[in-house]
């Protein structure tokens, strides 16, 4: 039961980051999610990035919408900002909250049903707006909490445990994401966390829109013979196109690597990521072509995985609005009132 | 026999022919001569192409609202000539361009039909189609400056402010003002018997809408993050708001701004946006009407629930539905009280005029912080989109903005632990903090079931006990929202009771009823919910007449609801057809429910 504190029992020994915290120290309640549910892989990948990362944990906000995938900020990080809001609205509450306080980090927690069918407006717009944050889509086909239905992102001919077949075309997050212009796109798998937690923790350290769209299956309702994201189609049919790996600000780049293959990304807080291409021909820098690589790879059945997408040069909400560095809310408000006397010279244009 | 300063002069033109301006004008003009006046706008849901009227109201006894009859009509718009002769009174005046005579319009034999050819006037005059349309306009000022004796002087100093520098442009304007002014000297008695005259009505006040007045408001109230979706009739806050800021919450050497102004995809995520900006302490509001509420119902239920202060307008326009938009009414006063599925109830704040714009304005952010809910100021499309002569906002510089119960860095690295919703004052209300400001201070915030120490629940009775609380901070908030003005006349046991725009035509009735011998008392609520003054205002009464704008008596259905008091004395005044209330409805209403035998 998610109102279950886990016991803070830790090992004199455990490693701890910078801020001399361990990973324990990320944690959160216990899950009251199903044993085996791609989304506690996930959250655990979380941890380990934020604990990486040496976040402060009051300084991160997790907000999410409503769905098995928006309980899960209760599972992690305790000691931070939780907004766990109402279906589909998670990347409103987020825009406000960024653009208040600037200062903080933001993750936000939502699945497919949330962010691809009641939340898609506000999905979208988050994008539009290049809203500086980490948006996590834990991606299943299916609607959980209400016992198996399909989601927008269930793929045609996908089975589901009873019933018929989906017939209606999947919304992709990723090649949605890539025609409205975010500037961080990965997808991976919950079952890879060696690949996933680089890829959130570039997305954390992105200035900018940072999509990670995950396939996390669900092993109540689609993890069967006939899904396309149980665990099973997934492993059999997943590629990493572009792996990547994190390397902290001051940290040099040692391993030698191939100019073809690798291609160094230095992210605005001054670290760096490497992008490690395991097909030589892909772009993850022109849009066009990442957009023509994915819809064939899609079309031939293939779940293409790693940081598929990046551009660290546009500018995000913020700066698109001129905005002061201080967040608007630790602005004193006198601060921000007209000169005094200045209201008499308003009402002069009104006589 | 003459009458001074009591003329009410109603203009028909064609949407988007720029008589916005010349109407302006015109109502300045009258407004410097120190003649108090009214501004109303009848505009259609239109760009381009359909009728609209605007009405000034010369109302030498300052009265608010606007009066039901038109004495003179300017007709510039063929398309409407019948109804608007129809509507002049008996004894009035119909002021039209007759480049193209109508010998219809000649029909009525008990009002002056006046035809000045204002299009012929033009084109020999003045050079390009827009320039003459526009000039046309300027010319029926100038006409009915002659025709109410308007002080010239006047006209030229305000066009000299408009246009500044540009000295060709007052030139010109002048030129159109004088040709209508030399010809309907010329050709007609001037000034009528019903007239303006300078007089001293109007000092200390200004004229201006509700929206400007209310953006103005949120730039005093260190507002900094507004989110919205266009909407009519509230659309000009934001613009107001916009304008505000960039003059005065710009850096001028850095050019940063102060201030986050995000038009969002829809009034679904509008609502989100603030609620976010909210929870890490901005202060932060949402403009919208009727239908934006409808969309924003869920979130409004959740900051209740999760106790996040929130400000939303509410510029109310005619429902159902899309209704008719750039139309008037107080509709949503049940949608907004109850707003959302489950038990909820939500602060209400009824502006009566823009200069309560302004106040309430920035008493809804305090009261919202104080009260961590939502709170929603009611104001509506007649008092947001029309020219209302009020006195001069009045700003205190000592001003303490309340920013509620928030625990700050020092209090909390003093605390063992910190429980966002442990109610240790006793008055339902609880301490919040400020994410980010102190590794103490975390806490999550929920929708769901949750404890009074912040958790999640399934349990019965720790529910309960949370909601249990809201009502308790229910009961705070009523001893917090701004009390009734109350008036007693002594006279009678029957009072009127209104909220928001329908205070001037109540004002105005209880003068005309006063000069019948009949004498109501009056109270006008400010706020939901309802202070315990109105109860005791009301239990005072045999009959409380209770005028309001909507159909559905939902002002008087919320007295029921929150006031322990005898509904057969409250009886309902209905005024709805989208139109600003005036006086004469409400005189006739109280007439004949004394007719019927009711107390006086």
């Amino acid at each position: 039961m998610s109102y279950i504190a886990k016991p803070k029992v830790t090992h004199p020994k455990l490693p701890r980051n910078k801020l001399g915290l361990t990973e324990r120290d990320y944690e959160g309640s216990v899950s009251t999610l199903c044993a085996g549910c791609g989304h506690d892989s996930i959250t655990a990948a979380i941890v380990q990035a934020v604990f990486e990362l040496n976040i402060e944990p009051h300084m991160l906000a997790k907000i999410s919408g409503i769905g098995c995938s928006s309980k899960t900020p209760t599972y992690f990080v305790s000691e931070s900002h939780g907004f766990n809001s109402v279906h589909g609205r998670m990347p409103s509450v987020t825009t406000g909250a960024n653009a208040a306080n600037r200062d903080l980090m933001y993750i936000g927690v939502s699945g497919d049903g949330d962010s691809l069918s009641i939340g898609a407006g506000q999905f979208v717009h988050a994008i539009r707006r290049n809203l500086n944050m980490c948006y996590i889509i834990e991606n299943n086909g299916v609607y959980g909490l209400t016992k198996g239905q399909f989601s927008a992102s269930a793929d045609i001919g996908s089975k589901p445990k009873k019933g018929l077949p989906n017939q209606q075309e999947p919304i992709d997050a990723v090649s949605t994401a890539l025609s409205l212009g975010a500037t961080y796109i990965a997808r991976s798998f919950s079952g890879d966390k060696d690949q996933v937690v680089p890829l959130i923790k570039g997305a954390m350290l992105h200035k900018g829109f940072a999509l990670v769209d995950i396939i996390s299956p669900c092993v109540t309702f689609n993890d069967h013979e006939g899904s396309t994201k149980s665990y099973a189609h997934t492993r059999q049919f997943y590629h990493h196109v572009v792996d990547m790996d994190y390397i902290p600000p001051a940290k040099e780049i040692k391993a030698a690597y191939d100019e073809g293959s690798s291609m160094p990304i230095e992210l605005h807080d001054g670290s760096k990521i490497l992008l490690r291409k395991v097909d030589t021909e892909y772009d993850p820098t022109s849009r066009a072509k990442a957009f023509k690589y994915l819809r064939e790879r899609f079309n031939a059945g293939e779940i293409v995985t790693g940081l598929l997408y990046i551009d660290e040069g546009r500018p995000e909400m913020h700066e698109l609005m001129g905005n002061v560095d201080t967040p608007l809310s630790q602005l004193s408000l006198e601060s921000l009132r007209p000169a005094k006397g200045e209201l008499e010279r308003i009402l002069r244009g009104y006589r | 026999m003459s009458v001074i300063n009591d003329v009410v002069i109603k203009i028909a033109t064609v949407n988007g022919t720029g008589s916005a301006s010349a109407n302006g004008l015109l109502r300045k003009a009258i407004f410097r001569m120190g003649v108090p006046v009214v501004g109303k706008n009848f505009f259609p849901s239109n760009i381009q192409g359909l009728p609209t009227w605007y009405e000034i109201r010369v109302t030498g006894d300052g009265y608010q609202s606007r009066s039901n009859r038109t004495d003179l009509m300017v007709a510039m718009n063929a398309q409407t000539y019948e109804k608007d002769m129809a509507e002049v009174i008996p004894g009035g005046w119909f002021l039209y361009d007759s480049t193209w005579p109508r010998s219809k319009l000649l029909d009525r034999d008990d009002i002056t039909v006046i035809g000045i050819p204002f299009s012929k006037l033009c084109n020999e005059h003045f050079d390009g189609v827009r320039t003459r349309i526009l000039m046309k306009n300027i010319a029926y000022v100038g006409a009915i400056a002659a025709l109410l004796d308007l002080d010239l002087d006047v006209i030229t100093q305000l066009l000299e402010e408009t246009f500044g520098d540009k000295k060709h442009l007052v030139a010109s304007n002048m030129e159109a003002i004088r040709l209508g002014y030399d010809f309907a000297s010329e050709h007609f008695k001037c000034p009528l018997p019903s007239k303006v005259k300078s007089m001293n009505g109007t000092k200390g006040q200004v004229v201006i809408d509700g929206n400007t007045a209310a953006a103005l408001g949120c730039v005093y109230a260190g507002a900094t993050v507004g989110a919205w979706y266009p909407i009519t009739p509230s659309t000009s806050l934001m613009d107001s708001f916009r304008a505000f800021c960039s003059k005065y919450r710009v850096d001028p050497e850095t050019d940063k701004r102060t201030y986050a102004i995000i038009q969002a995809e829809d009034e679904l995520a509008a609502i989100g946006m603030v609620l976010g900006a909210s929870w890490m302490g901005a202060r932060s509001f949402t403009p919208t009407s009727g239908p934006g509420i409808s969309l924003m119902t869920e979130f409004i239920g959740f900051a209740y629930y999760a106790e996040i202060p929130a400000v939303i307008f509410n510029v109310q326009r005619t429902g159902p539905s899309t209704g008719m938009p750039t139309r008037t009414q107080q509709a949503d006063i049940l949608s907004c009280a109850y707003a959302s599925h489950g038990d909820t109830k939500h602060v209400l704040l009824f502006p009566a005029d823009p200069g309560e714009c302004f106040t309430t304005a920035v008493q809804s952010f305090d009261l919202a912080e104080r009260l961590q809910t939502p709170v929603m100021v009611l104001s509506d499309l007649d008092i947001g989109m029309n020219d209302w002569m009020v006195p001069e906002f009045e700003w205190d510089d000592k001003y303490v903005p309340d920013r509620g119960k928030v625990l700050s860095a020092e209090e909390l690295e003093n605390m063992d632990k910190f429980y966002r919703y442990l109610d240790s004052d006793g008055d339902g209300i609880t301490y919040r903090t400020l994410p980010g400001s102190h590794p103490k201070g975390s806490f999550f915030t929920r929708g769901s079931g949750h404890t009074k120490l912040g958790g999640y629940t399934e349990n019965g009775d720790e529910y309960q006990e949370v909601v249990d609380r809201l009502l308790a901070k229910w009961e705070t908030a009523r001893t917090l929202v701004p009390k009734p003005d109350i008036q007693y006349s002594k006279l009678n046991k029957s009072a009127l009771l209104t909220v928001g725009s329908g205070n001037g035509a109540c004002l105005e009735a209880l003068d005309r009823l006063a000069s019948q011998n009949i004498g109501l008392n009056y109270c006008r609520a400010k706020a939901f919910p309802f202070s315990d003054e109105v109860k005791e205002f009301i239990d005072k009464h045999e009959v409380v007449y209770v005028v309001e704008q909507n159909r559905d008596a939902q002002l008087k259905t919320l007295l029921m609801l929150d006031i322990d008091t005898n509904p057969a004395k409250l009886v309902s005044l209905l005024h709805y057809n989208g139109m600003p209330l005036n006086a004469g409805f409400v005189v006739e209403k109280v007439l004949e429910e004394i007719a019927k035998g009711r107390a006086a």
